[in-house]
Order: C-alpha cells, then structure tokens, then sequence
C-alpha cells in the first residue's frame, strides 16, 4: 500500500520537525481555541447582535460583477464543502466497503475537487477585484470584509494547488487515513495529533488557515452563513402574527 | 368565516395637487437614515412618466407580484426552489440606478471656500460614495410635472400598452398625480417572497411589516413586490417598508403622509375581510375580475352574522363599530367609487384610488349651456385616456373605470343644481340612474369627498392593548427604541471615509 508507506516515512520527518509540545499546540489546542471562538462568538452575536445578523449584499451597488463573481464563488463553496463532508468525514473504509477503489476516488477528488476549488477562488478574486475597483462598493466595505475575502483566497487556494498541483505531480495523498481520521478524532474529544505529525506541510498549512478563517466567522459577514434558509420551500406562503406574537423576544 | 380587520386608505387622486408634502413628512419621520437617502416610503409620481424606481411597472423586467397559470396561484420571480438557487444573484432586483443616487450640496465651500472673481457653488456631491456628482442625470421625482416631456413620458409601462397616440403639446396633454405607499395587501407577495419568514402580516389590523431582527437580507421581497415598495437599506443590510406609521395609528392617529396631506386626499379606516376567501379571490382567471373577487373577500360590518364572528374571532367592539363608519368602506365597497391599484397583481391591494375626473371636459366650453345628457358623452372623451385609468386601476377594463367616473360625474351635476340651480331635474336624474346612485348616496359622497373634516377622514381605533397582557407594567418607563434602532449607534456615513 503505497500511502501507508508514505506515512511511514513522513512521520519520522515531521516528527522532527515539529517538537511534541508543538504538535500538541497545532493538532489539539489551535483547533479546540478556534472552534470554540467560533462557537461562542457565534452564538454571543446571535443572541444579542440580531441586527447585525445579515448577508450583507451590495446587489443595489453593482449586479455585473457580482453575477459572475458571486454564484461562482458560492456554488463553489457549496461543492467544496460536499467534497470535504467526503474525505474528511466519510471513513475511507466505507468507499472501500463500497469497492470504491483509492485511484478512482483520487481521480474524482482531483477533478471534482479541483473545479470546486477554482470556482471557489476565481469567484472570490472577482468579488475582491469588484470590492476594491467599484466605488460604492469600495467606500463601504470594512476591514472585516476584505479580511473574510482574502482569507478564502488564501484557504481555498492553498486547497486548489495541493488538489491540483501537489497531489498530481509530488504524490496522491492518502489524506483520508491521516486528515480525515484526525478531523473526526476532535468531534469525539480524543485527539489524534500524531496522525497530524507526517502530513506534508502544505496540506498543514491548509488546516490551520481554515481554522483560523472559522475562528474570525463571528467577527464578520461569514456569519450569514448559518442562516441559509432551507426551511423556506417548507413554511406556508402568507406569514400572519398577531399582536401577541410579534413582541421582542427576550433572551 | 375567517373575519380579520384591516386599516386601510383610499386616496382621491382628483385633490391630490402634488405638493410631495406626504413624501417629505414621512422621509422626515421614517428614512432620513444613512442608508436610506434613496428611500420614499411615500412618493409622489407624475403620470404619464416612468415613476419611482423607474418602470416598476414593467413585470417583464421585475417580476413582482403573482401569477396565475396551469390553475395555481404562484410567484411570479419563481418559487421557493428557484429562489434559493438564485440567493446569490438576484437577476430581477433593480440597482441603485434605478432609484436615483441620492447626493446633497458641498454647502461648506461656500463659506471655506476661497476668496475669487467668480460666485462660490456648492456642488452635488454623491451621499453613496462622498465624491462630487458633476452632473446629476436622474432623481427623486426627476420628472414632476411632465418636466421630462416626449422624452420621459414613453418610458411609462402604461404608455406603451395605449393605442391612441398620446399628445405631448403643452394644450393638448394630460397629467395626473398618483402618491403611492405600500398597499399593506390581502396577499402579499413581499411576505411569500421572504427566505427568512421575516415579513408578515398583522393579524388584527394587517399592516405588513418586516421583522429587523430576522431580515437575513436576501433581497427577494425587493422586486417580489409589484409595487416596489419594499426597499433595501445599505446600511443595515436589511429591508425596510412602509409600515403604516404604526405607533399612530395604534394611537389611533392617521400615518403622518394623511396627517398632513395639503389636499385632504387621503381616508382611513377598517375593513372586515374573510381571510379563508383570499387565495381563491387572487386565483380568479381572467384579471378583470380580480377587482369583484376583491370585493367579495370583504364583509359587511352592519351584518349581525358578521359580527358575531368578529366578536368570536377577538375583534372588539370599537374595531366593529370604526368598520361600521369607516371611509374606506363607504368609497370602496359601498359606493364603488374607489379602485384597487393594480388589481392584475395578484395581491389584493388595500390603498385604493378614486380617479381623477378634474381634466375631463376641456370640449365644454360653455358650461351652463350644457344640457345634463351631454355629461355622458363627455365621460368618455376625457382628457385622461380611460384606458390609461384602466391599465393602472382596472387591469384594462374601461368599463370599470366608466362607471366611477359616471358616479363622479353624477355628484357634482347634483351638486351643481342643488347648490347653483339650473339644472334640469329630469336629465339630472335620467344622469343619476345612468350613474345608478340615487341624490341620497351622491349628497353623502359629496359631503366626503368635499367637505369632510378630520373625524370623518380618519376613523382609526386604537391598537388592542388588551392583547399586550400584562408585560407591559414593567416596560414603563423604558425607551421603547433603545435597543431596536439606535439612532447613533449602528450608523456610519461614508463621507469621512470617502474623501
Ligand atoms: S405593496 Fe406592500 S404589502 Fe403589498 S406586496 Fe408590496 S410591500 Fe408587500
Ligand atoms: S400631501 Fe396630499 S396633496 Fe400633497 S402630494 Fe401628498 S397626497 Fe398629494
């Protein structure tokens, strides 16, 4: 099995590269902190910043670019996250239960994964070009906005060169025995970091800036993010409330 | 039998002098907020022209309202599904352009600026982006009074559709004002537009409004509603709409647009409707009967049935007796007089119109010598085409339209003899039942129509309190808006920014 004897290898390097104290920061405490800010920031902000709450569209500014620009970007994001409920979340025992075998996974991943991972970025670019070149756009844009952006660039193109450049010209990375494995190790509180230690550095890289972008989520317009609303092709057409109903909630 | 109250208003278009003074009192007290610089819950168009945003009429282009087809009632920008999809982009909202790009004057070079040969300006300067606007090429009511000419006149939907060539020398034209605020509908598309569940309608007085705190900013209700009167504030990211100036009328005050409306134009008052009829009166097929299905959807407040399901459904007695004297009722159901805008929407609108007659007549030119029959012809050689009046407030039929006027007509011959004389009795009253309202009616309608004062305008109950329960003990005291909008707090203007 060529990818366990990748990891062979690799973990004796990354084990020297990185000390034990400093795994245990990276793979345990850098996750946990950023998920929990995340969390808490989140729900802090729902609870008492309702009005803050929104997806904020700058359509009424400029609907050119962002025709492009915007359903690129998100229908990539949407790709991008089925891809990533796929190899991080999904054992690779159950595609091998199912006959699924790695080199055809591999080659859906790259090019799955890969246009996912360019519409991601070219959309985002286009959103970062149309924020900073269109006036009304520009002059009210925050720094938090431009953070959100350039981040995602940074994320979903450091994903993009190791689906498409790293795993097809230096090696096909058998993430689904080391990433994924840990991944689903800190939703059950008992953190693998040594399976963390032999993962090349860039698909590292990839992890912490990801965490990193989840941790600023409160923080900026990615919170609209939660509030997809799926319930809407359920709810009754006419929405009626009565005088009883209508008052704040208190929280 | 589904009984729920409404306020609604009827404006009657022929007082209307256009003074925008309802646009500017409630800019005033509701969107002089940054964000919301190009927003007018209440404006004051001048038809024939495009209005305000421009063209929103053109459902091709904005897809507002519903639609019926293969016998369901749907949206016509699509459904739940389709909305979804386009979350991201929303190909039928309108832009800022649209609207206008809202600016004020650079006022401090006139005092800082330096001391030259020539008179100091102040120039616009855009309140979007901060810079200066050399030349502003669109804005609030860019084109009042025909002051656009051939130019703007063509750009109107209702225009486009007419047959007869509309004349644009300055003796030959017409011109009308129609002040519009939301229709606070029977069957908002806004409310079934909304991802977030976040607009809805009240239940004990039907004012639609949009809830600030689950406004998620999607944006559908933008252009979901037909009369574009849901707008998008940049600033908070959220929707906002005219929402009947509800701590008064709760207060049982008129909205502050009839407060001080110049002409005396406006009407309040309460309708009762069967809300179990609603889906079925805006599914009729053919458009033109959208305005009986309407009617049939209210119900008669002096009907001891109607009344006791009222009072079953909650509805207390000042709300039955306010249905009772309501204005609105008399104009719309009772008389006939006033008509839904728009009616081919869909969505059973509750701020209804009494046309204009005034422009009528320019061939009479000798008015005493008129024989009372030659009313009749003249109706329908009105300087205001009918089938314009028709295409804004009868989905085409002329004959709806026809008989208001007739009714308007009828009222002011009566009045005319009752008040001057000369008048034939016999024409008058072979007039009268052409009309098919006897002196009785007219007399009641011109007291309304004329010289109606304030109490007869405005029959407004109080909101319902008794439904509160007790909470409100330990709200006294507090400021009601401290938390929900703080004026200060939330609100940045870009100009610092943008220089
Ligand atoms: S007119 Fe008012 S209630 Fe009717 S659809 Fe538009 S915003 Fe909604
Ligand atoms: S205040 Fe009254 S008369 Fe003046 S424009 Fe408004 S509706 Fe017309």
């Amino acid at each position: 099995m060529p990818a366990e004897a990748n990891r062979a290898d690799l973990s004796a390097q990354g084990g020297e590269k990185m000390g034990e104290m400093g795994e245990i920061f990276w793979w345990v405490v850098f996750p946990y902190l950023t998920l929990a800010i995340m969390i808490v920031g989140s729900l802090y902000r729902f609870a008492y910043n309702q009005l803050s709450w929104v997806a904020p569209s700058t359509e009424i500014f400029e609907k050119k670019w962002l025709r492009i620009g915007s359903p690129l970007f998100h229908y990539g994001l949407l790709f991008a996250f089925i891809g990533h409920v796929m190899g991080m979340v999904i054992p690779i025992e159950f595609y091998r239960g199912l006959g699924i075998s790695d080199h055809l996974y591999h080659d859906f991943a790259i090019y799955g994964g890969g246009v996912a991972g360019l519409m991601v970025v070219a959309g985002a670019v286009i959103l970062l070009i149309r924020k900073m070149t269109v006036d009304r756009v520009r002059i009210h844009a925050t720094f938090a906005d431009f953070f959100s952006v350039i981040s995602l660039i940074i994320v979903a193109g450091l994903g993009v060169y190791i689906t498409l450049v790293y795993n097809t010209t230096v090696l096909e990375y058998e993430y689904r025995t080391t990433i994924g494995p840990w991944f689903r190790s800190l939703f059950v509180f008992r953190p693998q970091y040594e399976l963390m230690t032999a993962v090349p550095f860039l698909f590292q890289l990839h992890v912490i800036t990801a965490f990193a972008l989840f941790a600023s989520i409160p923080f900026t317009r990615l919170v609209h993010l939660y509030s997809v609303p799926v319930h809407y092709p359920l709810r009754a057409p006419q929405q009626y409330r009565s005088r009883s109903r209508y008052r704040r909630k208190r929280i | 039998m589904n009984v729920k109250a409404q306020v609604a208003m009827v404006m009657h278009l022929d007082k209307c002098i256009g003074c925008h003074t309802c646009s500017v009192t409630c800019k005033t007290t509701w969107t002089n907020r940054p964000g919301m610089e190009y927003i007018w819950f209440n404006n004051v168009e001048t038809r024939p022209g495009p209005g305000y945003p421009k063209r929103w009429e053109d459902q091709d282009r904005y897809k507002g309202g519903w639609e019926y087809s293969n016998g369901k009632l749907r949206l016509r920008a699509g459904g739940a599904l389709s909305k979804l999809a386009k979350i991201f982009y929303n190909p039928n909202m309108g832009t800022l352009d649209d609207y206008y790009e809202p600016w004020t004057y650079d006022y401090r070079h006139l005092i800082e600026g330096e001391r030259s040969d020539y008179v100091l300006s102040a120039r616009p300067k855009s309140m979007i982006t901060g810079k200066y606007i050399d030349q502003p090429e669109w804005g609030s009511n860019w084109d009042d009074d025909l002051a656009g000419g051939s130019e703007v006149v063509p750009m109107d939907p209702n225009v486009e559709k007419l047959q007869e060539h509309i004349a644009m020398e300055y003796e030959k034209t017409f011109m009308m004002y129609l002040p519009r605020i939301c229709e606070h509908c029977l069957n908002p598309s806004c409310v079934a537009s909304c991802p977030s569940g976040a607009l809805y309608k009240r239940d004990e007085d039907g004012i639609v409004l949009v809830d600030q705190e689950e406004c998620r900013g999607w944006r559908f209700c933008m252009n979901g509603c037909p009369y574009n009167k849901v707008y998008y504030n940049w600033n908070t990211h959220k929707a906002e709409k005219c929402n009947f100036c509800y701590p008064r009328t709760e207060a049982g005050l008129p909205t502050i647009c009839s407060e001080t409306c110049v002409g005396r134009i406006r009407y309040i008052g309460v309708v009762l409707y069967d809300a179990d009829k609603v889906k079925a009166a805006a599914s009729v097929e053919d458009p033109q009967n959208l305005y009986e299905a309407q009617l049939g959807c209210f119900l008669d407040p002096f009907d001891p049935e109607v009344i006791a399901e009222a009072r079953e459904a909650g509805i207390n007695d000042e709300w039955i007796r306010s249905a009772q004297e309501s204005p609105v009722y008399k104009m719309a159901m009772k008389w006939k007089i006033a008509l839904p805008l728009h009616p081919e929407y869909r969505t059973l609108p509750m701020v209804w119109y009494v046309p204009p007659l005034s422009p009528i007549m320019n061939h009479i030119t000798n008015e005493e010598e008129l024989s009372t029959d030659g009313y009749i012809p003249a109706v329908d050689q009105m300087r205001i085409p009918m089938q314009y009046l028709a295409s804004i407030l009868a989905a085409d039929d002329t004959e709806v339209i026809r008989r208001v006027l007739l009714k308007l007509t009828a009222m002011r011959v009566h009045m005319r003899s009752v008040n001057v004389g000369g008048v034939d009795e016999l024409a008058k009253s072979r007039l009268l039942e052409e009309a098919g309202i006897d002196t009785e009616t007219v007399e009641d309608m011109a007291r309304l129509l004329g010289v109606s004062k304030y109490s007869e305008r405005f029959v407004i109950p109080t909101g319902r309190r008794e439904m509160d329960g007790d909470e409100l003990h330990y709200e006294q005291g507090a400021c009601s808006i401290e938390d929900l909008a703080p004026p200060e707090g939330m609100t940045t203007y870009p100009f610092e920014r943008g220089r």
